[in-house]
């Protein structure tokens, strides 16, 4: 489980104090998967940095089981329990050939070569990169070097995993992709925790906290909060189709049930 | 005029990892217009438009833009290309300076290239008063348009724009999207936009070019496109999703906007409300 409780995260430059987080408190339990959205600048990354411990509260706690990540202490075990996937797989790939990269992590763990091996192969065989375990990742599609940064990250068995917006440089092969693997992880068992700009990927996940300007200003299902039209439209986030369509059906006479998310809700009423 | 015929193009070519990414495309893009060129990862889009803008060296087929081939002389400052992230070039102290880059190495006087400045940056909404901050201080959004603002800047006929909107938030994306397709539009450049986004593509683009394993696939407008669902899923690509959700209530025509979704569904459902 993780917790935050008024967490505060400023950065501080020559030019002035910046606040990204003001005052976060929230929990996210064990098997969630939760998307987390808002705009550019409203403090998601620095939120996710907090998750592993990359950045440390400017003042507020994060606990990750229980274990503050401030404490310098319950770094190894923060580390162990919290993996990480960013935007750009390119600056997340570190070896000349996949299956080497997938290990590196696990052989700084100091794990014994043999367990490496089963471990990289059962990951890879997780992400369907077996066929490319010799591969330059140089010569794979975006798509598949994201799939061998997951990999590294499952190979971790950590427990819970943190997506920073992990489509945002692919194409909608790509995005689609990742987030089939990120629906499978989670049906495993594993937490999750999106942040994406997309709206209909934050859709698929069960809980969706909405950012603005350092502070979570909504916390709800999918369908709670991207129903809230005027809401969303206040925050400068894309109204999903099927919701802005029965809008205008409602006005134009029809009689729909309130609260349509998806195309299917949708036909489903019109029959 | 943009003429391209019969290009193709190999990488590594008598070697082992020799590719062929581009085979025998050809097409016009006219004055005024917007094209949009789309296709997944490794379809041949991004050797294509530097093709098209003379930054690899074709070795087989013709690119003439009005007329002259892409490496005469004479064109050397006709396209300008905006690449995916482009902020990540930014590198002078200031909005200005980095604007400015490039009028100043074309030799152009001071006053001209303080008009340019202030003219670019009006086209893509650039506030003047950020003229002296620094680009690393400015939100996402805002370092996008300083690095359009650097390329229209040289005037271009030609504008070839990479995924302009990339991994910007929903609101920066629909503004710029406003500002390029209204200001810049209207100083009658020629765009050619490269997007996965076919919402994009339907509001914005008078013809689309659908690439696939180096080849051309499709050419016609946004409507013709998007009544083909064979070749978007050939293509590895999706309808917008106005035209996905009338899929999903089983009516086959296409719409491009929720304007017209609305229409046809009230002409479709409309009987029994």
């Amino acid at each position: 489980m993780i917790r935050a409780e008024n967490l505060r995260h400023v950065y501080k430059s020559s030019a002035g104090d910046r606040v990204a987080l003001d005052g976060v408190s929230f929990s996210i339990n064990d098997g969630e998967f939760v998307a987390i959205i808002g705009t550019n600048g409203s403090g998601k990354s620095t939120l996710a940095k907090h998750f592993n411990a990359l950045l440390l509260p400017t003042s507020g706690k994060i606990f990750v089981d229980g274990l503050d990540t401030s404490d310098e202490k319950n770094l190894w075990h923060v580390r162990q329990n919290v993996g990480m996937v960013f935007q750009n797989p390119d600056s997340e790939i570190v070896a000349a050939i996949v299956d080497d990269d997938v290990a590196f992590g696990l052989e700084n763990l100091g794990i014994e070569p043999k367990k490496i091996r089963e471990r990289v192969d059962l990951a890879l065989d997780d992400v369907n990169m077996s066929d490319y375990k010799k591969f330059a990742p140089s010569k794979l599609s975006g798509g598949q070097k994201q799939r061998i940064a997951i990999a590294g990250v499952i190979a971790m068995r950590t427990k819970i995993i943190v997506f920073d917006e992990p489509t945002a440089m692919l194409d909608p092969q790509g995005r689609r992709e990742i987030l089939q693997m990120v629906k499978r992880l989670h049906a495993q068992g594993l937490t999750i925790i999106y942040i994406t700009h997309f709206m209909e990927e934050a859709a698929q996940a069960q809980r969706v906290l909405v950012m603005e300007s350092g502070r979570i200003v909504r916390d709800g299902t999918p369908r709670e909060v991207f129903t809230d039209v005027r809401e969303i439209t206040r925050l400068g986030f894309d109204v999903p189709v099927a919701v802005q369509i029965a809008n205008r059906l409602r006005r134009r006479g029809f009689k729909l049930p309130k609260k349509i998310l998806t195309a299917d809700e949708l036909a489903e009423a019109l029959q | 005029m943009i003429s391209v015929k019969d290009v193709s193009y190999t990488y590594m070519t008598g070697t082992p990892f020799e590719k062929v990414a581009l085979k025998n495309i050809s097409f016009d893009a006219a004055d005024g217009e917007v094209l949009a060129i789309t296709g997944h990862t490794g379809s041949g889009k991004s050797t294509l438009i530097q093709l098209v803008a003379g930054l690899i060296k074709l070795t087989s087929g013709t690119v003439e833009i009005d007329d002259l081939p892409v490496a005469d002389k004479k064109n050397r400052r006709s396209v300008g290309i905006v690449f995916q992230y482009p902020e990540h070039q930014l590198f002078e102290e200031t909005v200005e300076r980095d604007i400015a880059f490039g009028p100043r190495n074309f030799g152009l006087s001071d006053a001209e290239i303080s008009a340019r400045v202030d003219e670019a940056m009006r086209q893509v909404g650039l506030d003047a008063g950020l003229k002296k901050s620094s680009p690393f201080e400015l939100s996402g959004g805002q370092r996008r348009r300083v690095a359009i603002a650097g390329i229209l800047a040289l005037k271009p006929k030609y504008l070839i724009l990479d995924e302009p909107t990339a991994g910007l938030d929903p609101l920066a994306k629909e503004n710029l999207l406003r500002e390029i397709f209204g200001d810049v539009k209207k100083s009658g450049v020629t765009i050619i936009l490269v997007s996965h986004n076919m919402d994009d593509v339907a509001r914005f683009a008078n013809r689309v070019i659908v690439l696939a394993q180096g080849g051309i696939l499709f050419v016609g407008t946004p409507r013709e496109l998007f009544a083909r669902d064979e070749i978007l899923s050939r293509a590895g690509l999706e309808p917008p999703p106005v035209t996905k959700l009338l899929r999903t209530l089983g009516i086959t025509s296409t719409a491009l906007t929720p304007d017209e979704a609305e229409k046809i569904i009230l002409r479709t459902f409309g009987h029994d409300k």
